[in-house]
């Protein structure tokens, strides 16, 4: 498919972003763009600052310095409700669904349809059904299942369609598969796959650089704060990449 | 459309039969609903019946739905709180303080009834938003604000109507409510406009699915539940249209109460089901964190959630009053306890997120007939007591285990 695009404008670019915690340096300045249509894996050891990254994305935890553009204009995101207008949509890795409420139920939490006064549940019915069948689930039987008789996988796959329904224009998923089995994971990334073939931008935490490549365009490594590395998925390996991850390679191999 | 719909149900698809094979699956599964309760009700019918040849008399009959009514009330109150996992200990005397409040109004301040009442309500809504307050954006702990307000409440009774005071009501729009009783065309009136609303309601969700290609469900099930529906009713509204007096002023129709209850419980539960406030009040129940991070203010819904349990109970005091035909300085304060064990026994989940008003109504017949039961065969009020708290902890118990079935706690 398409290599690491620059041509297009980015969905979201941020530039020298910086994060502290009192005394402690988080986030360096970092630079970093994620494009439409493409699945951007955010990697690096535990404590580099990909929370961080993306709590700052998400409105949970502004960033202390540096410029954010959304599709090209400047935008500040001071809290997941503008995060939320913007079209971005996390993934938390604990979901954040409501097990006694069924999938329909939750993909409109929040956003109910509302038709003289009332839930419009025909048309979330509809709606949600489309939502998923655009993903290509098969796996979950009913939408109006309660999310309690739901495995992880599928739990995973209705909070992924929930930011369809929602028209994410940028999708964040933490440790997606972190919890889950084989066939699940592979569930879930084809998921994250079709995601992004509907033009969505997507960026995924991973630890498992096996799943990574499986489903990136474009690789970054988080290094102590630093962005050390974007990496055309295509045009890097495993071995690289780890040693970003570690350090034991820096920042002028990075493109 | 259609066709793109067809491959993921909605669970509307299939015959009677495979809609039924489904009800029976999410039963196992441990979505029991009210299903332990009416079970109950049967078993102790026929136990109660054949150690007391006066529980199913015409009188007692009557008597179950008058003094089921009140405990109705206060149970549904409850559920609005239970359903947030919490709990308001003081529902029945701020009740008891809404009445008071009313009795002094009327007889020392000498308002009428429609302004006293008004301010009772009012009182009671204040009440409910002070405890929703503290519980929701100060953090207190439900159990221990309501603990506080349940003994607090109780001087505060006796604080507004003397040591001892008991004044009589003497409104009889008042009394009216539970012990005067519709004409016998009412109740069948009654029925009548019961089931032609939740049919007009069935057909009109049908109509809204079809409108957009989506299946629905057998038309033969809406006439199934209408046909038992109806039958339960019309036995009931028979029965309660014989003359049950044992002296020479025949007393006869379905007590003023029961239309009341059944209208309250109705837009109740049409809000819970089908308004945003209702479907974000489950989701705090069900998740309060998965509540904030949908944009769900939190706070504003468990404040609400108190306010409605204190009005519900002002009402649940007003039918007490009513019953009794007099205030006194300790009202309510037993009352909530079976309030409790009727919502839980009913078949709300003390775990928050799942239970309806209609089970409230159910679990408050059951905790009405041990009560009418065990005093028709004259066992002593610590036996009563005995029994109740029984129930409640088995009924505690299924909730319990059918919340680790249903996977909420096994991950
Ligand atoms: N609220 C906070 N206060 C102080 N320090 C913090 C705070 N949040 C994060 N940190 C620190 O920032 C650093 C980066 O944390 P972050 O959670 O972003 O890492 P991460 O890359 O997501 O790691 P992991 O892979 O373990 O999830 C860590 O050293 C952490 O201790
Ligand atoms: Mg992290």
């Amino acid at each position: 498919m398409s290599s690491v695009v620059t041509a297009s404008v980015p969905v979201i670019e941020l530039t020298g972003v910086r994060k502290s915690f009192g005394p402690v340096d988080v986030l360096k300045g970092i630079d970093f763009s994620v494009y439409a249509g493409q699945v951007t894996a955010l990697v690096g050891d535990n404590g580099a600052g990909k929370s961080t990254l993306i709590k700052g994305l998400s409105g949970v935890q502004p960033f202390d310095e540096g410029y954010v553009r959304f599709a090209g204009s400047p935008v500040e995101i001071n809290s997941p409700t503008e995060a939320g207008n913007l079209g971005i949509e996390v993934v938390y890795q604990d979901l954040a669904l409501c097990e006694n409420l069924d999938i329909v139920q939750n993909m409109f939490l929040g956003k109910e349809d509302i038709k003289t006064g009332t839930l419009n549940e025909p048309e979330m019915e509809l709606r949600a059904t489309k939502a998923l069948q655009s993903l290509s689930v098969k796996t979950v039987k009913s939408v109006r299942q309660k999310v309690s008789s739901l495995s992880g996988g599928q739990r995973q796959t209705v909070a992924i369609a929930r930011s369809v329904l929602r028209e994410a224009k940028l999708v964040i998923l933490d440790e997606p598969t972190a919890a889950l089995g084989v066939a699940q994971t592979e569930q879930v990334l084809n998921l994250v796959k079709r995601l992004a073939e509907q033009g969505v931008a997507v960026i995924i935490i991973s630890h498992n650089l096996g799943d990574v490549f499986k489903i990136a365009h474009q690789i970054s490594v988080l290094y102590l704060g630093k962005m050390v590395a974007n990496l055309n998925a295509k045009e890097t390996n495993y071995d690289e990449v780890v040693a970003y991850i570690t350090g034991a390679k820096t920042q002028e191999g990075a493109n | 459309m259609s066709q793109l719909v067809d491959s993921l149900a909605s669970g509307h698809e299939g015959t009677v039969k495979d809609q039924f094979r489904s009800y029976l699956r999410r039963l196992k599964g441990g979505e029991m609903g009210s299903v332990p309760a009416i079970f109950a009700i049967l078993v102790l019918t026929v136990m109660f019946q054949l150690a007391s040849p006066f529980f199913i008399t015409k009188l007692n009959f009557a008597n179950l739905f008058v003094q089921s009514a009140e405990l109705t009330m206060l149970a549904a109150a409850l559920v609005f709180v239970i359903l947030l996992a919490e709990i308001d200990l003081a529902a029945g005397v701020t009740a008891g303080v809404a009445m008071a409040v009313y009795i002094q109004l009327v007889k020392v301040q000498g308002w009428g009834l429609i302004p006293a009442m008004v301010a009772a309500f009012a009182v009671g809504l204040v009440i409910g938003f002070i405890i929703g307050f503290m519980v929701a954006k100060i953090g207190v702990p439900s159990f221990v604000v309501t603990l506080a307000f349940f003994l607090g409440f109780q001087g505060m009774q006796l604080v507004l109507l003397g040591e001892g005071g008991v004044y009589r009501v003497e409104d009889t729009k008042v009394l009216a409510i539970m012990n005067q009783n519709l004409p016998k065309w009412g109740g069948w009136a009654m029925l009548a406009i019961s089931l032609a609303v939740s049919y007009a309601i069935a057909l009109w969700d049908r109509r809204r699915r079809s409108a957009l290609d989506l299946v629905n469900k057998p038309i033969s099930i809406v006439y199934m539940k209408l046909a038992g529906l109806g039958l339960i009713g019309a036995i009931s509204v028979y029965f309660l249209n014989q003359n049950r007096s044992q002296g020479s002023i025949p007393i006869l129709g379905v007590p003023i109460v029961v239309p009341i209850t059944i209208a309250i419980l109705f837009i109740g539960t049409f809000v819970l089901d089908r308004t945003r406030f209702g479907r974000h009040l489950y989701a705090v129940g069900g998740n309060p964190e998965a509540a904030r991070r949908a944009g769900i203010n939190v706070v504003k819904i468990r404040i609400a959630a108190f306010v409605i349990c204190a009005f519900f109970a002002v009402i649940s005091g007003v039918f007490h009053a009513s019953r009794i035909g007099s205030v006194d300085g300790s009202a309510g304060r037993t009352i909530v306890l079976s309030g409790v064990a009727a919502a839980v026994v009913g078949g709300v989940s003390l775990f928050g997120g799942r239970g309806r008003l209609a089970h409230a109504a159910i679990g408050a017949v059951v905790i009405s007939m041990i009560d009418n039961g065990l005093g028709l065969l004259q066992m002593a009020s610590g036996i009563n007591y005995l029994v109740q708290g029984g129930v409640l902890l088995l009924a505690a118990t299924i909730d319990a285990l059918a919340r680790r079935r249903g996977g909420v706690i096994t991950r």
